[in-house]
């Protein structure tokens, strides 16, 4: 569903990401992990379309679709959401608002009627159950003085409302209490269907504690150094990066 | 200078030759008199005048205006006012043209007893004893030359009165059109509002006309607000893009009296919004709401000014700014805290959304305290739209320039929340949005 082939991305002049190869199946939920500055939060703002992220190199297709030739808004109506490490927050414009905007204009693209208000007002209270998040939230303006957690929940409920295809998580877990981390993986776990693939990215093995990931792929200095299954993440959660940033020089050998 | 200086002379030549038609009570006359003196002395303001720093009003100026008794307003049909009525909303309205009442076009449901709204010159004729205890006593001409000829020159206006103790339900909504068929038109509406001792009561005044009409309205509003009484007031700037306009709104307010201004400005060519308001005693509480929304070539200049000069006084001010095209809109706030208003609260805030390179604002807040034990602050902000949240929205679906027009309807979320009568609310969501291109995305969604 999701190929990505040899990916180069440059910030501000600088190369952060050296040639990635992932290929996401429907149904699959991969995990990258990492340490900071491997690029981690780089992958996943290319994929949203972010200005700033210069590609140099290298191809993503969504279903066989050029996925960098389109802008952003066309991402998301083709079915790419990215839950964001840090949502920004708009006063103003209300939650509802915003949704039901968002649902309507990718309604649209794939040419569907607009969502009937009555069931846009039931399709959120069923996904805002999941997440825990009272009525009045709607009303709210959008991440207007929301907590770190419930930024968070927010990013994934509005995952919940769209149902995307791809779905790519940036740091999801980072900021939240327990209770709220079960939540959100909860939120997540319900959302996995054969149909739909997953890319988590995270710095700790916690939310994958919750979310078992089919792949973990580990991302150092901008290279996927290392895959293997869930089994990885637990490794790396005992034994913290510093093995594989090590071996990852001889493993880069290898490859080149 | 010279266009100044021209201009000055016509006005100066017009009240001799028409100072039958302006007439009113001897008292009146003698007032009239003394204003076109001192507005001979002032001239008009110059930019190095530090009120009038930011706006040039030779445009103004070079148009030979007439007198709005030679114009024929002919054509003012009640359809044409539709749009410029708030829907559902049920008020009395009373509707001046060319600064002119018009009986046809008005009508008044029913108020509560004592309540009275009339025409000023209606009030001259019939019972000139009680409204000049108020008129012209707020509005200070001695400085200020478009009071004083609106002064000199005023016709008509309207005049509202609530008694003590009465609460009007119903907002009054005057509604001012300015209109011109052949020649460019100048009027001079000159509006009281009296609320007397814990009486309320909600007053708007809307300026309307439609282009190619060229004319100036050079309104004064004078608001005496009795104790514990409370105003809610809104000024809606729909004069067309051809229009000249220049209001001065004077308040008086005394112990415990609450109110609140809400200053809406989307037409008009040049317009210049002066608002003066001065707590007299103690507790009064102020409101200060402003939207300037500019476009094209418009300017839209809001000067206030508080006067604390009572203790125990608080005002809250906030202005915002959204300009587009090449226009131009000024904030120049100004507020007193005398020595005397000690525990006075006063917060200013104006921010500004620039959306072109080519739009500007001027933007000086200001506060002189002179009072210590005080808590006052300010702030002001130009900006454009935050990229960082057009790329949010984008990221979800929504496109560029939808993303661009809901953030910029967003802009005006904190002013617009502030007004408390829905209908009205409504039609500025309305009016805000018409001015933004892909509003129908942003309707169908609301």
């Amino acid at each position: 569903m999701l190929e990505i082939k040899n990916l180069h991305v440059k910030v501000a002049g600088k190369e952060i990401l050296k040639g990635i190869d992932l290929s996401i199946n429907p149904g699959e939920v991969h995990a990258i992990m990492g340490p900071n500055g491997s690029g981690k939060t780089t992958l996943a703002q290319v994929l949203a379309g972010r200005l700033a992220y210069e590609v140099t190199g290298g191809s993503v297709r969504l279903d066989g679709k050029d996925l960098l030739a389109m802008k952003p808004e066309d991402r998301a109506r083709e079915g790419v959401f990215i839950a964001f490490q840090y949502p920004v927050e708009i006063p103003g414009v209300s939650n509802a608002y915003f949704l039901k905007a968002a649902l309507n204009a990718i309604r649209k693209y794939r040419g569907l009627e607009e969502i009937d208000a009555m069931d846009f007002v039931s399709l959120v209270q069923d996904k805002a159950k999941l997440l825990g998040l009272d009525e009045t939230f709607m009303k709210r303006g959008l991440n207007e003085g929301f907590s770190g957690g419930e930024k968070k929940k927010n990013e994934v409920f509005q995952m919940a409302v769209l149902e995307p295809k791809v779905c790519i998580l940036d740091e999801t877990d980072s900021g939240l209490d327990i209770d709220a981390l079960r939540l959100v993986a909860n939120g997540i776990n319900v959302m996995r269907s054969p149909k739909r693939s997953m890319l988590v990215v995270t710095h700790y093995q916690r939310l994958l504690d919750y979310v078992a990931p089919d792949f973990v792929h580990v991302l150092v200095d901008g290279r996927i150094v290392k895959s293997g299954d869930a089994d990885l993440a637990r490794n790396l959660e005992k034994h913290g990066y510093g093995w594989i940033v090590e071996e990852a020089p001889r493993t880069q050998a290898a490859t080149t | 200078m010279a266009v100044s200086l021209d201009a000055k002379q016509t006005y100066a030549a017009e009240f001799t030759s028409s100072a039958k038609e302006l007439g009113g009570p001897p008292w009146l006359r003698e007032i009239r008199k003394t204003a076109i003196g001192r507005f001979e002395t002032l001239g008009f303001p110059t930019q190095k005048h530090e009120d009038w720093k930011y706006t040039n009003l030779a445009a103004i100026l070079k148009v030979p205006f007439k007198p709005a008794i030679l114009g024929r307003p002919d054509g003012v049909v009640a359809e044409k006012l539709e749009p410029f009525t708030f829907g559902v909303l049920k008020a009395s309205r009373f509707v001046f043209v060319n600064g002119r009442y018009s009986p046809r076009l008005s009508y008044l449901r029913p108020l509560p007893e004592g309540v009275r709204v009339a025409s000023v010159a209606e009030m001259l004729r019939s019972d000139p004893g009680a409204i000049k205890k108020h008129l012209t006593r707020y509005a200070r001409f001695e400085d200020d030359s478009f009071v004083a000829l609106n002064t000199a020159f005023f016709l008509d206006g309207a005049y509202v009165e609530v008694p003590r103790n009465t609460v009007v339900e119903e907002p009054i909504h005057l509604l001012f059109v300015s209109t011109s068929k052949d020649l460019p038109i100048v009027s001079h509406p000159r509006n009281l509002i009296v609320l007397g001792a814990a009486s309320q009561a909600t007053v708007i005044e809307t300026y309307a006309g439609w282009a190619p009409d060229v004319t100036f309205a050079n309104a004064v509003t004078e608001v005496p607000v009795g104790p514990a009484a409370v105003l809610d007031h809104y000024k809606i700037q729909r004069e067309a893009e051809t229009a000249f306009h220049i209001a001065t709104m004077t308040v008086h307010q005394n112990r415990n009296a609450s109110a609140a201004f809400h200053s809406m400005s989307f037409g008009g060519a040049m317009v210049r919004n002066s608002v003066n308001t001065l707590f007299r005693e103690e507790g009064g509480s102020l409101t200060l709401n402003g939207l300037f929304m500019p476009a094209k070539t418009q300017q839209i200049d809001n000067y206030t000014r508080i006067d604390h000069n009572a203790p125990a006084c608080t005002s809250i001010e906030l202005y915002r700014g959204i300009l587009g095209g090449k226009s131009r809109g000024v904030f120049n706030g100004n507020i007193w805290v005398r020595k005397d208003a000690q525990k006075t609260v006063a917060r200013q805030t104006n921010k500004n959304l620039l959306l072109s390179k080519e739009a500007f604002v001027d933007s000086t807040p200001g506060l002189e305290i002179l009072a210590d034990d005080v808590k006052c602050s300010h702030a002001s902000t130009i900006g454009q739209l935050d990229e960082g949240a057009i790329f949010y929205l984008r990221s979800r679906g929504i496109d560029e320039e939808a993303a661009r027009n809901v953030l910029t309807y967003a802009f005006a979320a904190d002013v617009v929340n502030q007004v408390k009568v829905a209908p009205i609310r409504i039609k500025l969501d309305q009016l805000i949005l018409s001015r933004l291109t892909k509003a129908s995305t942003i309707e169908e969604n609301l």
